[in-house]
């Protein structure tokens, strides 16, 4: 105990910012790079509306993340079940007063932005259960009531998004929390059991879809079906990743983005525009700076001595990779087309938020790696 | 807080560490399946995505393309292009669509029904296509829209080009004319197909459809790049079309305008042909019609004036009209006859008005008779019973080679007019398998002063003409100009030295070869003489002569006694019934027979008569004689065309120095 606190209470200012992670410090900035320039391209490189509101956002979003890494892993864990609260009353919120767009009612207005629940919500599971986990002892964690709560925290958010409708990002929170529940030590039957059982209640989900939906993933089965009408934005995507080619078109010279065949390219789509104009070299240099950002979470993760700070950056290294790869496997045509944004890439104020209070924790982890949590 | 480093922690720890460590491990794979996923759609499928973008983002506009001029033998434009002021709008360009269309409704007085076909137009295209508001602009209207250009923001006054015949009516049934393509002609021709833009305006008919390949010219070719709505976005490429080929005409536009001013009011054909060179001179067909009409579409009203129009201006008569060609014939019957030694031209026949034969009266046209008349004479003065007598001592089957010989049963261009004509000339042979009966021998008669069956158009009289004209050799009759062809030197001496060789061989009794045969070697026969003895055809020429210019002859009155335009003619006259002996007795007034029973009047002649140059044939519909109402047409015909003769050898000339 007097140790424990002696270690924190002797780090100088100096000693947390030399124990900053750097490379992935220098990683994010160059997303941050990157993603503006993909950004200036969508705009058809022109400084539009959306190149400029994706660097400002970048900016403040980085800063805060900065500042925030400072604030001591203890607090994080202290407002762990607050955070998750928080996030799930303005999840609330969002279905009962939230603005509408686009069919689908997910953004609350807090005046200075408006913000997207569900995507916070994405880190606020990490947390919650990282803190949930901490406590919990290992022979205890597979008893009735140690899964019964969490499947509720669990299910509570994503019936709440779905409903929004968001059928992306609820997948992604369900991801997500499955994830970190199976890395917390949830017996590996428990989750083949919900797979069966989700197997087996599927047609009655499918039945409950609404019919845009449905359409999707028919669509994913074969895109040729219907060219021009729902199979047509896998059909571009691939057009447009196909026709980059080694090198790429260059940058602004993407056409596939500049003539508008690219549905959301700005958001969903963006890789595709990146990968047009950069082709595969430049894919694998994204993929890359993507694959280093985890292995420096988990590698963070791996030297944290809590167990909140080692489950919430496994949990969040894993989340982290499965936006990437769904997001990814979706604009290569490998999933059907559901709404998931590229962390950091991606056009969208509230994921970036999510992404970057996921890294001042990661980094908060770094500065206090010797903190013991009690 | 033990808990945290006691065996419970530790285990903790291991099993997120273990479980992390296969995580990882997975992670890895998938991102190899990303990797491989991206490899296999940007190196190994590269081209065929790098072919799909561009498919998606290049997209060609064709230009019509600027079709090719007609022009007469001295070179003046029968058939050009005309520069049209149209008035496009890009609706998407527009602020206030509906105001602009109502501005440009007062300006131009577009009516109400042109105006909903407007804005139906609008709705059914993408709101950047061009609308064309109108698609030939007055020139005051132009010039209105561009005064008050200011307040029509969006309205875009255009220059284009369009098919324009300058001389409306008269070159109608030898060109034809140009409309919008139809389904039908992007079926049946290839390059129309390929060069079709909305909007393309094809020959329909005459020649303006036969040559349509050589005259519709390319595409000019805009290769823009598009974005995902088909919006252009920049030009990348353009490429200029090229004019479709001029083709210059044997015509002349001068008598060619006389030929209709003669038949203004009248149904009928004039047809004048150079007989050494078989230029045509011109070829008329009245009533004509103004082929500009169907150029923007023709209106209802005036689509039924044309149909309605009893004297059915659609029938291009010159080719297509099949008549029996009376007694304009009676030379060939008159050549025959000799070339066959049925008689000798010293053979003579009491005409008495009329002649019984296998229990039938034939009538001659003169009710008192002639007299005894010889050869000569009754070419002269058309005497029908000697020409019953001598064919009935001919028969129609040596008639038939004759007349095939010279032209007539036969198309004139084959293939040139697609409209054309073949016509007929009976024979035994014909009668048994068309009509499955024998010959009748009185059928010879009627023949003999061609009647009956026999059909001949107006140009294939002219084409018969021209060739007893030149003393009796084969021509090519041509309405192209060809600076390569044979000039009019060249004709003579290669007939001159044809005319010496037949003579040389002249005890050769196969003169008269079975014609099928000859049929085959069609133009090895050119220049050739169609003749066995040149002296029976300067006989008939001469008889013509004297048919013109010797009192009693039947075109006497149309004489003309200059030398410079002397000419020589047969006239004819066709009935159209039979007539009765009711209406013998009577023997009518023209004015007092209906229209539709009235004979057609012929005329056919050449000149000058001293080293004759052209052939002709008149040709009026109901128009009662050949010597009232088709002879003194070519009497007037005659001067213009003698007087154009030395303008044609300067041009003909000019264009020799330039080789």
């Amino acid at each position: 105990m007097f140790k424990q606190t002696a270690l924190s209470g002797q780090t100088t200012f100096f000693q947390k910012l030399r124990s900053i992670d750097y490379i992935l410090i220098v990683c994010i900035l160059i997303l941050g790079v990157i993603s503006s320039l993909a950004m200036y391209a969508t705009d058809g490189g022109e400084l539009l509306y959306h190149t400029k509101s994706h660097v400002l956002r970048f900016i403040i979003f980085f800063v805060m993340m900065f500042v925030l890494s400072f604030l001591n892993i203890r607090f994080w864990h202290a407002t762990g079940y607050l955070f998750y609260i928080v996030v799930l009353g303005l999840l609330i919120w969002a279905s009962l007063y939230g603005i509408t767009a686009s069919g689908s009612q997910r953004w609350v207005d807090l005046y200075f932005i408006n913000l997207q629940p569900s995507e916070l919500m994405k880190i606020a599971i990490i947390v919650c259960f990282a803190k949930f986990y901490h406590r919990a002892q290992i022979n205890q964690i597979n008893n009735f009531k140690n899964l019964l709560v969490p499947m509720m925290i669990l299910i509570l958010p994503i019936l709440l998004v779905v409903s929004q409708p968001d059928l992306g990002t609820s997948i992604l929170i369900a991801l997500s929390g499955i994830i970190v529940l199976w890395l917390a030590g949830i017996n590996l039957k428990y989750f083949i059991y919900s797979g069966l059982f989700l197997l087996i209640s599927m047609p009655f989900v499918i039945a409950f879809l609404k019919p845009y939906q449905k359409l999707r993933i028919l669509t994913f089965f074969n895109p040729d079906k219907d060219p021009l009408g729902a199979g047509y934005q896998i059909i571009q995507s691939k057009i447009a990743i196909g026709s980059g080619g080694l090198t790429g078109k260059g940058f602004l010279k993407g056409t596939q983005g500049y003539l508008e065949f690219l549905p959301e390219k700005h958001t969903d789509f963006i890789f595709t525009l990146f990968s047009e104009e950069h082709g595969f070299i430049g894919s694998l240099a994204l993929l890359f700076i993507y694959g280093v950002i985890i292995y420096r979470v988990i590698d963070i993760g791996k030297n944290a001595r809590s167990f909140f700070s080692k489950l919430f950056c496994f949990g969040f290294a894993s989340s982290i990779f499965v936006f990437i790869t769904v997001n990814m496997s979706m604009v290569l045509g490998l999933l059907p087309i559901v709404g998931s944004p590229l962390p950091i890439m991606s056009y969208g104020g509230s994921s970036m938020l999510a992404t970057m209070i996921g890294f001042s924790i990661v980094m908060s982890t770094k500065i206090y790696q010797k903190q013991i949590i009690a | 807080m033990f808990g945290e480093g006691g065996d419970s922690g530790y285990k903790k720890l291991s099993t997120v560490n273990r479980r992390m460590f296969i995580m990882t491990a997975a992670k890895l794979v998938v991102f190899g399946g990303i990797i491989t996923r991206l490899f296999t759609l940007q190196i190994n499928e590269n081209k065929k995505y790098l072919t799909l973008s561009d498919k998606n983002r290049l997209r060609e506009w064709r230009l019509p393309p600027v079709r090719g001029d007609f022009e007469d033998f001295f070179g003046n434009k029968i058939a050009s292009n005309l520069k049209v002021y149209q008035l496009h709008v890009v609706p998407e360009q527009v602020e206030d669509f509906r105001y602009l269309m109502i501005r440009l409704r007062d300006i131009l007085n577009i009516d109400s029904h042109t105006f909903k076909k407007i804005l139906k137009k609008k709705s059914q295209q993408k709101s950047w296509e061009t609308l064309i508001i109108s698609e030939n602009l007055s020139w005051d209207q132009f010039a209105k829209i561009n005064f008050y250009l200011h307040e029509l923001s969006g309205a875009k006054p255009v220059l284009s080009v369009a098919r324009n015949y300058p001389y409306d009516e008269k070159f109608t049934h030898l060109l034809g004319y140009v409309a919008q393509a139809s389904e039908k002609d992007l079926i049946e021709n290839e390059v129309i197909k390929k060069s079709h833009v909305p909007g393309l305006r094809v020959g329909k008919i005459g020649l303006e459809k036969t040559y349509e390949n050589q005259l519709i010219g390319s595409n000019g070719i805009q290769r823009y790049e598009v974005n995902a709505y088909g919006k252009r976005i920049n030009q990348i490429d353009f490429v200029e079309g090229k004019k479709g080929t001029n083709i210059k005409l044997t015509v002349d536009t001068e008598i060619q305008a006389q030929c209709n001013e003669l038949l203004k009011d009248k149904a009928g054909s004039i047809c004048v042909m150079d007989i050494y060179t078989g230029d045509l001179i011109a070829m008329h067909s009245s009533p004509s019609f103004d082929p500009n009409l169907f150029l923007y579409g023709i209106s209802h009203e005036n689509w039924n004036e044309i149909l309605n129009n009893p004297k059915k201006p659609l029938i291009n008569r010159s080719i297509q009209g099949l008549y029996p060609p009376g007694s304009t014939i009676k030379p060939i019957v008159a050549l025959s006859a000799l070339e066959n030694d049925v008689i000798s031209t010293k053979f003579k026949v009491n005409c008495t008005g009329k002649t019984e034969m296998y229990g039938q009266t034939y009538h001659c046209w003169k009710d008192t008779g002639h007299g005894i008349v010889n050869l000569r004479d009754a070419l002269k003065v058309s005497c029908d019973t000697f020409f019953y007598e001598m064919s009935r001592r001919l028969g129609v089957d040596r008639l038939n080679l004759t007349a095939k010989k010279f032209g007539l049963g036969e198309k004139v261009f084959n293939g040139t007019y697609n409209e054309e004509k073949k016509g007929l000339i009976p024979s035994t042979q014909w009668k048994k398998n068309t009509l499955g009966r024998g010959w009748v021998l009185g059928e010879t008669l009627i023949t003999g002063i061609g009647q009956g069956y026999m059909q001949t158009t107006p140009l294939q009289l002219c084409l018969m003409t021209a060739q007893l004209a030149n003393g009796g050799f084969k021509i090519k009759p041509k309405i192209i100009y060809d600076k390569k062809s044979d000039s009019y030197e060249k004709i003579k001496s290669e007939m001159e030295k044809n005319r010496i060789e037949l003579l040389s061989d002249f005890q050769q009794d196969d003169a008269l070869v079975d014609f099928s045969l000859e049929k085959k070697k069609r133009d090895t026969d050119l220049y050739k003489p169609l003749y066995r003895n040149q002296e029976n055809v300067k006989f008939v020429l001469e008889a013509m002569f004297a048919s013109t210019n010797e009192v009693r002859g039947t075109s006497y009155s149309s004489r003309i006694s200059d030398k410079k335009y002397q000419f020589a003619g047969k006239t004819g006259t066709s009935q159209v019934k039979k007539i009765t002996e009711i209406q013998r007795e009577l023997d009518l007034d023209i004015s007092q027979i209906p229209y539709k029973e009235r004979d057609h009047a012929l005329f056919v002649a050449f000149g000058p008569y001293v080293n004759p140059r052209y052939a002709l044939s008149v040709f009026v519909e109901h128009g009662g004689s050949g010597s009232s109402a088709a002879a003194p047409l070519a009497k007037k015909l005659f001067k213009t065309i003698v007087d154009r003769h030395e303008e044609r050898e300067k041009v003909r000339e000019k264009s020799l120095m330039v080789i």
